[in-house]
């Protein structure tokens, strides 16, 4: 599945929520369903900087796409960090480089949660992008 | 003097709680359509209209910068901000204005002494002792005095009610002490530390004392001269005045031997390209023009809290207290951390196992602002061998049903995270 159709899918789905509890009971449950990452992931150098929940983010690259993987001390940071995994995993170096969150402001992320846990987000964000410019040039020197 | 001298009180004393609040324009707002609950009191105090007022008057009717001209907007401004400086010397009992220097906050007070007295003073092998529950404002800037100076930093720990160990205290204290450096009361945990104490001790064996007094001048009576420390440091912002204008008290004997902290104007008395004498303390350590705005409306949030009286105060804050640690206590699985004998009003606690911002996150969206995390007390957190604390801290305006409020918002958050 595409990005933007995968963004689409959990702007839908966020759709479905009235009111902050059910969305956020609904961030928990996704921060709980979050599949594990390797407990040797979990390195200082996988921490996320920015956050004030600890947060790790792991990344493999087969040569063809990038696998995320994650975890975070805090439920609803987790959940966040489902999304965004859900969104940008198992996808080429380019595509995640090509595309943009914004879905996190549309289903009302940004706006509901501190900054610094958005900041956070935001750190995790940049570091998704990281991992694909340098899977991309690892790609690209392979080539060469 | 503009609003200053027209404000009036909507109450003395503090029966009338209503009243007290109507004060306090931002707590009319709403957070997610609900009313704003405040409970953050120890980040910083909201502000009275009068305090409001005194800020736009003195642009609007006073503005001039201070110690300079002979006209007469600039003699006015220079008398409302000496007049200033005189209500902060008499609230914590200063001798004289001299020992009252007007700064941007208790951090740039710490600061200052750190750069002046402490470059000035500090020699390789010597200690400054501070305390395992003091906010990075009193660590940060002794870590790099003793990275400079050689000194060493010496941390004394707690009990685990986060109290201070003083048997600790007096074996650590020695010779090559020459500084102590503690806070008045715990911004993390509300423990209110024995200073008097500490200062008799310190003195005894000739070190120096600064007490960072961030959190203690909205909440108790400071005297400076029965306490006898050196220095005594404070934020306007968290008694209830603005952001940026903080004092440091000095004995005069050691401001008149300090070097200056920063140069330029005003700091000076006389100066040629070869050489420069500096003025007189305090205003030594007051390089450039001052936030005078901000001295004037220090000075009324003073009034206002005079007249409520900090006795009255104290004692509100102490039955909030009371209440929100009996409240608490009650509800399973909650801990409360900081159980220290004399705590001022700040209630420091964990849900379960429920991450502090997780928690945090639910009892937000009840309009409650609580604070979460390290509050600036990292190795403290680390000390008790947590991540943080989700906490609560109450000013006079807080209200025994808001306590209520909270509980509600904590069985919430242990519903959505069971």
């Amino acid at each position: 599945m595409k990005i933007e159709e995968k963004t689409q899918a959990i702007v839908n789905e966020f759709a479905n929520f009235d009111d902050w509890m059910d969305k956020y009971n609904y961030l928990i449950e996704l921060g709980k369903s979050l599949p594990l990452i390797e407990e040797r992931h979990k390195t200082e150098n996988n921490l996320i900087p920015g956050c004030q929940s600890r947060v790790w983010l792991h990344a493999d690259f087969d040569g063809e796409i990038v696998h995320f993987t994650a975890d975070s001390d805090a439920v609803i940071t987790k959940g966040i960090a489902n999304l965004l995994i859900r969104t940008f995993s198992d996808q080429r170096p380019q595509e995640i480089l090509d595309s943009s969150a914004n879905f996190l402001s549309e289903i009302g992320l940004t706006e509901h949660l501190s900054p610094t846990r958005s900041n956070g987000m935001l750190s995790m964000l940049k570091q998704i992008k990281m991992y694909a410019l340098a899977f991309k040039a690892k790609q690209q020197m392979g080539q060469s | 003097m503009g609003n200053r001298d027209t404000v009036h009180f909507s109450t003395a004393g503090l029966a009338d709680i209503e009243a007290i609040r109507a004060d306090f324009p931002i707590l009319r707002r709403e957070v997610y359509g609900k009313p704003l609950v405040y409970f953050d009191n120890a980040a910083t105090t909201q502000k009275p209209q009068v305090v409001i007022d005194a800020l736009t008057g003195y642009y609007q009717t006073m503005n001039a910068n201070v110690h300079r001209g002979v006209h007469l907007l600039s003699q006015e401004a220079t008398s409302a901000f000496e007049k200033a400086r005189e209500k902060l010397a008499l609230f914590v009992n200063a001798r004289s204005v001299r020992e009252m220097v007007f700064t941007r906050g208790c951090t740039e007070s710490i600061n200052l002494v750190a750069a002046t007295w402490g470059q000035q003073n500090l020699r390789p092998g010597d200690e400054i002792l501070i305390s395992a529950l003091e906010h990075h404002s009193n660590i940060v800037p002794w870590q790099m005095l003793c990275e400079h100076s050689g000194a060493r930093l010496i941390v004394c720990p707690l009990h685990a009610d986060g109290s201070l160990n003083m048997e600790e205290f007096a074996r650590l204290l020695n010779t090559h002490t020459r500084l102590v450096a503690i806070s008045h009361i715990s911004n993390s945990l509300g423990t209110i530390n024995p200073v008097k104490e500490i200062t008799r001790m310190a003195h005894k064996t000739g070190a120096k004392v600064l007490i960072d007094g961030a959190q203690a001048l909205a909440h108790l009576v400071v005297d400076v001269q029965d306490m006898d420390c050196d220095f005594y440091t404070f934020s306007a912002h968290k008694i209830y005045g603005p952001m940026g204008i903080g004092g440091l008290y000095g004995k005069e004997e050691l401001l008149l031997e300090m070097p200056p902290y920063q140069g330029g104007g005003e700091m000076i008395a006389n100066v040629t390209f070869e050489h420069t004498s500096y003025n007189e303390p305090p205003f030594k350590f007051e390089a450039g023009t001052p936030n005078v705005a901000g001295a004037l409306a220090f000075g009324v949030a003073i009034d206002y809290i005079q007249k409520l009286g900090i006795q009255n105060i104290a004692k509100r804050e102490n039955q909030l207290l009371d209440y929100a640690t009996q409240v608490l206590k009650s509800i399973p699985g909650v801990v409360i951390i900081g159980n220290a004998e004399h705590k001022a009003s700040v209630i420091s606690f964990l849900i379960d196992e429920t991450h502090p911002y997780d928690a945090g996150t639910i009892i937000d969206h009840f309009g409650i602002a609580v604070r979460t995390g390290t509050h600036c007390t990292q190795p403290l957190m680390d000390s008790l061998g947590i991540t943080g604390t989700i906490r609560a801290s109450f000013a006079f305006y807080n209200t025994f049903a808001e306590i209520d409020l909270l509980a509600k918002a904590i069985n919430k958050a242990k519903e959505m995270f069971l």
